[in-house]
């Protein structure tokens, strides 16, 4: 910095003092309307500390003349919303499911309301797009294992299969090998038969006929004559393109050997009715519905 | 006109001196002529146009708003007489918008900065609100008489009315301003009543602040200083342009009129103008038209008239200030034959280009489908496998019907060979052309599931369409995608 020169000596004005490579700074004051504003935004400020909370104490904080707090306006927002769905939700709440499905407005709310809803609950397992995957049911085709009716959809996500829930659909797949059932060869085989009956490649040399005995013996009871399933005890369908946990001789080895239990969780209590109904309405509306 | 400048004297010299130019208060005096019956005659236009258009009523039909010019907001129409714009043919307003700009150009071209002077808004408003200011406080000599002396009861009291008048004025103007967004006359009994939405008050408090300010208080300020216009101008004009000159070569030099009258009596020459600074008083920016083209001058003509007044008693000829252009100023000194040249290349490429965007956009407009059909492929999951081996994809469509009736529409698909097609929600009676309903001037968004069989052939994925037919009017519309395998 130079020594304080008073005039820049090509403009005449008067200068800071400010100097670098030669350039000098000028002392332009501020505007007063510019200067005022400032003043105005401090005082402005002032106003804040009184009527927001502001200062943070060592437990608490000074908490402001409002008593304002994020957390409040969002609950009460919430609180606003739901007075604000709660007729057209209470509509959903006292149709039928038939009727929704026959309203297109309920339907679209229903659809609406159950995509998120089916975000938020379902879709860590199913899939954001209900898509599933290995062990969890695509819920875009055809293929159910407790039914594909609006009512055993919504039963199904009401109570869950295997949850515990004393309305929970029952029954699994037993471990024939763990339990010393059925001898590997055997079970090698009826892997192979069940290949079979759904025109799936069986192993070069394979006992057709054993096959069919040892499934006639051991899993007829569940997957009924020729495999077809049966939907009361969710037993799969083995003639179908679909399969739950694949459709791989090693895949149905494992299946066969050691037998599969997929837990569906009940969702009542969890949500309520109508929106169970909702959700119940949106899975329908994916596709698969019967 | 080039002089030495100091740098002393541009930064202003002295420290004490700001940086800005305080406003110098200007009093337009009041004229007649050419020039201010055709502003009066354009101002009454805009004005009637703007004040009286949101009241004009217009029969669309049962259910539909009968307002001629409406924006409605909240259902996201627009309506212009016959036309009703939905919020994805704003484009329109871009055809608009480019419309207003070639005919700045051509206007510019023509005569320079005539929007300014007669068509501007700002303009417009201000040269309302001198004509009040000149009515309550009197005429230029008046106005500065009463500014200079001490502020009587008198003299209170019509400065009291002119305020009052200017903010009716400007109220008026930010009513009129809402009228556009909803029905009028339903709007203003609410208003009137304080039912209105709280957003009209707002709009209303916004516009009348601006009208109040801007055409009342800021005035010559807004185009000197704020307005980009007079830069941007600059850069359009040439030497054709038409602008209000004063043409020194008949003016100069400035004599009185008996020395003028002796001058030529002796066969010499002398000076049109008289140096009565008539031109000046009038000017609505407060400047010197004869000190050249400026860019204060926004080209209202008014000095015109007020020179012409002043040669008309004098018995000169008309028009030693006038619409003239630059190269006109040279070839008269040198006794040529002035000239005009509105048809040019410039201009004529204007009025080409204006001509051909009226053009597209009338065209678009007439061709425009009242039947539309936008799709979207699911993306997760993009295709399903059914457990008889058939693919299924799933698609959203969303169907318009810009028309104001309930119309029945038939859906088909052509893709994959024997592609089946099911709506969601809609059950078919015949089951390969689903029928719907579509509510008049709404969209309409529906879940549509296509299933093809599956072989090992299949391509990856192939186009698929979608055709709408209205049943009563058999308008088409269709929309492609593409059906997707595993
Ligand atoms: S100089 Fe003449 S044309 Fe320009 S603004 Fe003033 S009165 Fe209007
Ligand atoms: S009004 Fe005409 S005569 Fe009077 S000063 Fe202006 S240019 Fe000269």
């Amino acid at each position: 910095m130079s020594q304080h020169n008073d005039t820049d000596h090509i403009s005449g004005r008067s200068t800071t003092g400010h100097e670098w490579d030669g350039i000098e700074e000028l002392n332009t004051p501020l505007p007063r309307w510019w200067v005022l504003t400032f003043y105005a935004t401090i005082i402005w400020a002032f106003g804040y500390w009184v009527v927001y909370p502001a200062w943070p104490l060592v437990s608490g904080y000074t908490a402001g003349v409002l008593h304002y707090t994020n957390r409040a306006a969002v609950t009460a927002n919430l609180a606003q919303l739901e007075t604000m769905r709660g007729e057209k939700m209470k509509a959903l709440g006292t149709a039928s499911l038939a009727e929704i499905e026959n309203d297109p407005a309920l339907l679209a709310l229903a659809r609406a309301r159950g995509k998120t809803v089916f975000g938020d609950n379902c879709a860590p397992c199913h899939g954001s797009g209900a898509a599933g995957a290995k062990g969890y049911p695509n819920l875009n085709d055809d293929d159910w294992l407790w039914g594909g009716t609006l009512e055993q959809i919504m039963q199904t996500i009401q109570f869950g299969a295997r949850s515990g829930h004393a309305r929970a659909h029952e029954g699994q797949m037993l471990a024939f090998g763990k339990d010393g059932v059925l001898k590997s060869d055997e079970i090698v085989t009826v892997a192979n038969y069940v290949r079979s009956l759904s025109g799936l490649s069986t192993r070069k040399g394979y006992d057709a006929a054993k096959g069919e005995k040892i499934f006639a013996d051991n899993c007829v009871a569940c997957h009924g004559d020729g495999g077809k399933g049966n939907q009361e005890l969710g037993a799969a369908n083995l003639t179908d393109k679909i399969w739950l946990y694949g459709s791989d001789e090693a895949t149905l080895i494992e299946t066969i050997s050691n037998g599969r239990a997929g837990v569906m969780p009940a969702w009542e209590g969890r949500l309520d009715p109508s929106t169970i109904k909702a959700m119940a309405v949106y899975v329908h509306s994916l596709g698969g519905g019967k | 006109m080039t002089k030495n400048v100091t740098s002393k004297e541009l930064m202003g010299g002295d420290d004490d001196l700001p940086l800005y130019a305080p406003q110098k208060k200007i009093y337009p005096q009041r004229v007649s002529g050419t020039f201010r019956r055709i502003k009066w005659g354009l101002m009454a236009l805009c004005l009637g146009v703007y004040y009286l258009l949101p009241l004009l009523r217009w029969n669309r039909g049962l259910g539909a708003p009968d307002q001629a010019v409406l924006i409605d907001l909240p259902n996201e129409r627009f309506y212009f007489f016959f036309i009703e714009l939905w919020p994805q043919e704003v484009y329109y307003f871009t055809g608009l918008l480019i419309l207003a700009a070639f005919t700045l150009f051509l206007m510019n071209a023509l005569g320079g900065r005539t929007w300014c002077g007669y068509l501007c808004p700002q303009t417009v408003w201000t040269d309302l609100f001198y004509a009040v200011e000149r009515w309550t406080e009197g005429d230029r000599r008046a106005r500065i008489k009463a500014d200079a002396g001490p502020l009587t009861a008198a003299r209170l009291a019509r400065r009291a009315l002119k305020q009052a008048i200017w903010l009716i004025i400007a109220w008026w103007t930010g009513g009129a301003w809402v009228l556009y967004f909803s029905d009028a006359p339903t709007l203003v009994k609410d208003l009137a009543t304080f039912q209105a939405p709280a957003i009209a008050y707002i709009w209303i408090g916004i516009l009348t602040a601006s009208t109040y300010l801007l055409a009342g208080h800021a005035r010559e300020q807004v185009c000197l200083y704020m307005c980009p216009w007079p830069r941007i101008q600059a850069a359009l004009t040439d030497e054709w342009a038409l602008n209000v000159t004063y043409k020194y070569d008949r003016g100069e030099p400035r004599c009185s009129v008996k020395k003028g009258r002796a001058q030529r009596a002796l066969g010499e020459t002398a000076g049109d103008c008289v140096d009565c600074n008539q031109c000046v008083a009038v000017c609505p920016t407060g400047i010197d038209i004869r000190n050249g083209a400026q860019l204060g001058c926004i080209q209202c003509g008014l000095c015109i008239d007020a020179c012409d007044n002043v040669m008309k008693r004098i018995g000169r000829p008309m028009r030693l200030i006038g619409y003239d252009n630059d190269i006109n100023v040279q070839r008269r000194t040198s006794g040529k034959a002035e000239v005009f040249r509105p048809v040019r290349s410039r201009t004529v490429v204007y009025a080409a280009l204006i001509a051909m965007v009226c053009a597209v956009m009338l065209h678009a407009l007439l061709t425009r489908s009242l039947l539309d059909l936008n799709v979207l492929h699911d993306r997760n999951p993009v295709a399903v496998k059914l457990s008889a081996g058939a693919i299924r994809n799933g698609y959203t469509l969303r169907f318009l019907n810009k028309r104001g009736f309930d119309r029945v529409i038939a859906v088909d698909v052509d893709g994959p060979a024997n592609a089946q097609i099911h709506i969601v929600g809609v059950d078919s009676v015949t089951p390969d052309r689903p029928m719907i309903v579509l509510a008049r001037d709404a969209t309409t968004e529906l879940r549509v599931l296509v299933t093809a069989s599956f072989d090992e052939t299949m391509e990856k994925t192939q186009p698929v369409k979608f055709r709408i037919t209205d049943i009563g009017l058999g308008e088409v519309a269709s929309a492609t995608d593409h059906f997707v395998t595993p």
